[in-house]
């Protein structure tokens, strides 16, 4: 199918059925059948020629990863500060909510970048600046050569239909008064793409694509099961034929077994379209599944990056490898054993005023003196890895001393060393760099 | 203490020092509703020892709460019909009059929901609410007793400076302190029977460690029978001893938890393990997830309630599927691991057709 919108728009109504004949395998995969749940006769017709095989064929094994993908977005050094006012008449700013404070990422096109972390730790937040549901209180997002972040909402406008958002929960996010049709084509008649008369064929076209029946676009989102309003959250999003999605938890408010048919059918979207994703969710096992790149985020600030991989098999910040040994593994369980846990004692601090210099510091178990004097940067380790750690190293072979002194210029207890010259130049590009620091030899390397 | 219900339970405790302490047989529950009967539960039989968990999984509407409300007696006796026996501690509980029910419940059986912010009062303070679970069942003890009991509780369960945040009220605690609110408020009687519908689903990874490290660390201590309802499998690889698959209100498999994991017979079973990935699984897993939506229990689909949605049914000979609900049988593993599918060998197409797409680095280890 074509990328542009409007030759889109041009799609006869006929053509609108023959697409239908294409996509009817994948609808019958997708939800099996696109009737309300009271319908349930209709199942039987639907799936009963469906073998294992076939349904096999259709599921989908994790995404690769392009390493040569150029970036269609460029987010550095992104700040949201949220004002906290005082109590009383004269409502004074007393301080500020740190949600998300200086993080820098790429998400490479027609790829998925992964953001995980506790509840409170500014992925959302992230997801809601990069469709500017929020102006940022600093920091750039290059798109298509325009700064979102700088941009009014006037200039804003036309470029929102190229960024646009999946929400967690199907029940709040879709208009009870609202048809299908109608919430899946406001997007269309406010940027004026289509004409009047042309709404319908696209909206029954996107109600295809994302497997429900297209003859359903005059019902009321009251009419659909969980997985079928994600599947409309998700048409609405695919309106304007966007090139970046951004899917704050989309299965999390899911049944296990629909979560799988909504990943698979993101999966498919993904594919047929380019379009790429930043994909939220604090269930690491989906992420995992879903994104071949993963940032890890504590308290406002991306503690590690890098490609599924390395995040997954060798992680090397204590938050992270704490977060994974707190997953509960299925398959482990199975054979018997039963991984070690790391237990991170208490809760996430308070973002207004978060700790000194490593913000991780207070439940790491590995905190020395250093890591509430000095904040850690973000140092790119590996070709596609970088954490945020003093003593950043595998599970069980974490150095004693801290890795990070030579750059910053700070001897071990992090207090500064006369004369030395900090290197901090390549600590906050989005993306990567040739060449990286090399833990063990403690010195800049290359390929 | 109260006297009544006390030394029944207690007699009871001695009784079924050889039995599992909760049993539940055939039980079904039906709600009337305007457009017709549901059966949110039919014939579903299980049994749980002290000190054992069982895992209860399945979609929301397969009945997994429904069947454990029954047992704590907390459906309307007006709507619900319920039939079949429950015996907690020797005690027959269906049918049991509403001022014995209230005897046992937060007494010798115990619920922790899923939702804490809800479950607990917002105008009343954490320590009123905890006090007031062990004075209901400890007439005789005083107010300061109370207290003294709700501080140590709230220390149990990792609560930090307890004699402090007794008084805070629900909203001021974290999502995790909560739910360890509602553990200590579940466990301040010593229940031996604990309802866990749910515990950690609202909750970051973190701290769903936390609070399933807790419980297991409590019912050592307590040597509770505990029952944990939930819809991910992890939680049940963690945590359970025995496995429970619901589908539409039937149990599809039962069996150990191994049994469950490594050799499910029932193809629902294979769907739910083939439409979770795993985080350490190889990329080369295919997430397959199971076509069309969980079945109406108005009207729910003859024979095997999982054919409409099932991909292995065209290799059961004729139209058995369709027409006849399978008996729960004993499987090839055991005689203790039962299933409901009319499959012949079931195992044979888990290990050569499901899962080398779903796990292809286990093949290998489980032949």
């Amino acid at each position: 199918m074509t990328q542009d919108p409007n030759a889109r728009a041009q799609i006869e109504p006929t053509e609108v059925g023959a697409n239908a004949a294409e996509t009817g395998d994948r609808q019958l995969t997708a939800e099996g059948s696109p009737e309300t749940p009271d319908a349930y006769g209709s199942h039987e017709i639907s799936i009963q020629d469906l073998d294992f095989a076939t349904l096999a064929e259709q599921g989908h094994t994790a995404t690769k990863l392009d390493p040569l993908a150029p970036a269609v977005l460029s987010v550095d050094n992104l700040k949201m500060y949220f004002p906290v006012k005082s109590s009383g008449v004269v409502r004074r700013t007393i301080g500020h909510v740190q949600a998300v404070d200086g993080i820098s990422f790429e998400v490479p096109k027609g790829g998925s970048l992964g953001l995980v972390g506790e509840s409170g730790c500014g992925k959302s937040t992230t997801g809601r600046l990069i469709t500017r549901l929020y102006k940022p209180t600093g920091g750039s997002m290059m798109f298509q050569g325009h700064d979102l972040a700088k941009l009014s909402s006037r200039e804003m406008k036309p470029l929102r239909r190229d960024v646009q958002m999946i929400f967690q929960d199907p029940y709040t996010s879709l208009n009870p008064r609202h048809t299908v049709g109608t919430i899946v084509g406001a997007a269309l008649e406010v940027h004026k793409i289509v004409p009047k008369n042309k709404v319908l064929p696209r909206v029954q076209e996107l109600l295809e694509i994302v497997g429900l029946n297209p003859e359903h676009y005059n019902r009321y989102p009251n009419e659909f099961s969980g997985g079928q309003r994600q599947r409309i959250g998700i048409a609405r999003a695919l309106t304007l034929n966007p090139k970046v999605l951004v899917a704050d938890e989309p299965v999390s408010a899911l049944d296990v077994s629909i979560q799988a048919q909504v990943v698979n059918l993101l999966q498919d979207i993904q594919t047929e379209f380019d379009v790429s994703f930043l994909f939220i969710a604090h269930d690491l096992a989906i992420v995992r599944h879903f994104c071949p790149e993963v940032a890890v985020m504590y308290l406002g600030k991306i503690v590690e990056i890098g490609d599924r991989e390395t995040i997954y098999g060798r992680p090397h910040h204590p938050y992270t490898q704490a977060l994974l040994s707190a997953v509960p593994d299925v398959k482990q369980a199975a054979i018997g054993g039963r991984r070690e846990r790391i237990r991170l004692e208490g809760d996430v601090p308070s973002p207004i005023n978060p700790p000194s210099g490593c913000r991780f510091r207070t439940r790491c178990q590995f905190a020395q003196e250093i890591c509430a004097k000095v904040e850690p940067p973000l140092l790119q380790i590996g070709p596609r890895h970088k954490a945020a750690c003093h003593f950043a190293g595998e599970l069980g072979s974490h150095p004693a001393t801290p890795v990070t002194t030579q750059l910053l210029g700070v001897d071990d207890q992090g207090s500064p060393v006369a004369g030395a010259t900090p290197t901090n130049t390549q600590l906050t590009i989005p993306g990567y760099e040739e060449t990286w620091y090399d833990l063990k030899t403690k010195q800049t390397t290359g390929g | 203490m109260t006297s009544v219900p006390m030394t029944q339970s207690s007699a009871a405790e001695r009784d079924a020092a050889e039995g599992p302490y909760l049993q539940v047989e055939d039980l079904k529950v039906t709600f009337p509703t305007q457009d017709g009967p549901v059966t949110a539960v039919s014939g579903l039989t299980y049994s749980v020892e002290k000190g054992k968990t069982l895992g209860i999984v399945g979609e929301s509407g397969s009945g997994k709460s429904v069947s454990s409300m029954a047992v704590m007696g907390l459906h309307d006796a007006k709507s619900a019909q319920i039939s079949g026996s429950i015996r907690v501690g020797g005690t027959e509980v269906v049918g049991l009059s509403e001022s014995k029910m209230r005897g046992l419940r937060g007494n010798s059986m115990a619920m922790i929901f899923q939702d804490a912010l809800a479950a607990l009062h917002p105008f009343y303070k954490i320590g009123g609410q905890l006090e007031e679970a062990y004075l209901v069942h400890h007439s005789s003890a005083s107010k300061r007793d109370a207290r003294r009991k709700a501080i140590e509780m709230l220390d149990r369960v990792g609560i930090p400076q307890p004699d402090r945040r007794v008084d805070d009220f629900p909203h001021q605690f974290s999502g995790g302190m909560r739910q360890r609110a509602m553990i200590a408020m579940g466990l301040i009687n010593d229940p031996s029977l604990l309802i866990a519908d749910e515990p950690t689903t609202a909750l970051d990874v973190t701290v769903q460690a936390q609070i399933l490290d807790l419980l297991q660390d409590l019912q050592r201590e307590f040597n509770s029978a505990v029952i944990i309802i939930t819809h991910d499998l992890g939680v049940i690889a963690e945590m359970a001893d025995d496995v429970l698959v619901m589908y539409a209100g039937r149990c599809v498999e039962y069996g150990t938890c191994k049994q469950i994991l490594v050799a499910p017979e029932m193809p629902y079973t294979w769907g739910l393990l083939s439409s979770i990935p795993d985080v350490t699984a190889s990329t080369d897993a295919r997430l397959i997830p199971i076509p069309g939506n969980p079945p109406s229990l108005l009207r729910p689909p003859s024979g095997c309630s999982f054919h409409p949605r099932c991909v292995h049914s065209d290799k059961v000979p004729g139209d058995l599927c369709r027409t006849e609900l399978p008996a729960l049988l004993p499987a090839s593993s055991g005689t203790a691991h039962l299933k409901r599918c009319h499959l012949a060998d079931p195992l044979q197409i888990y290990r050569t057709e499901v899962l080398p797409e779903i796990a292809p680095e286990l093949v290998e280890e489980t032949r």
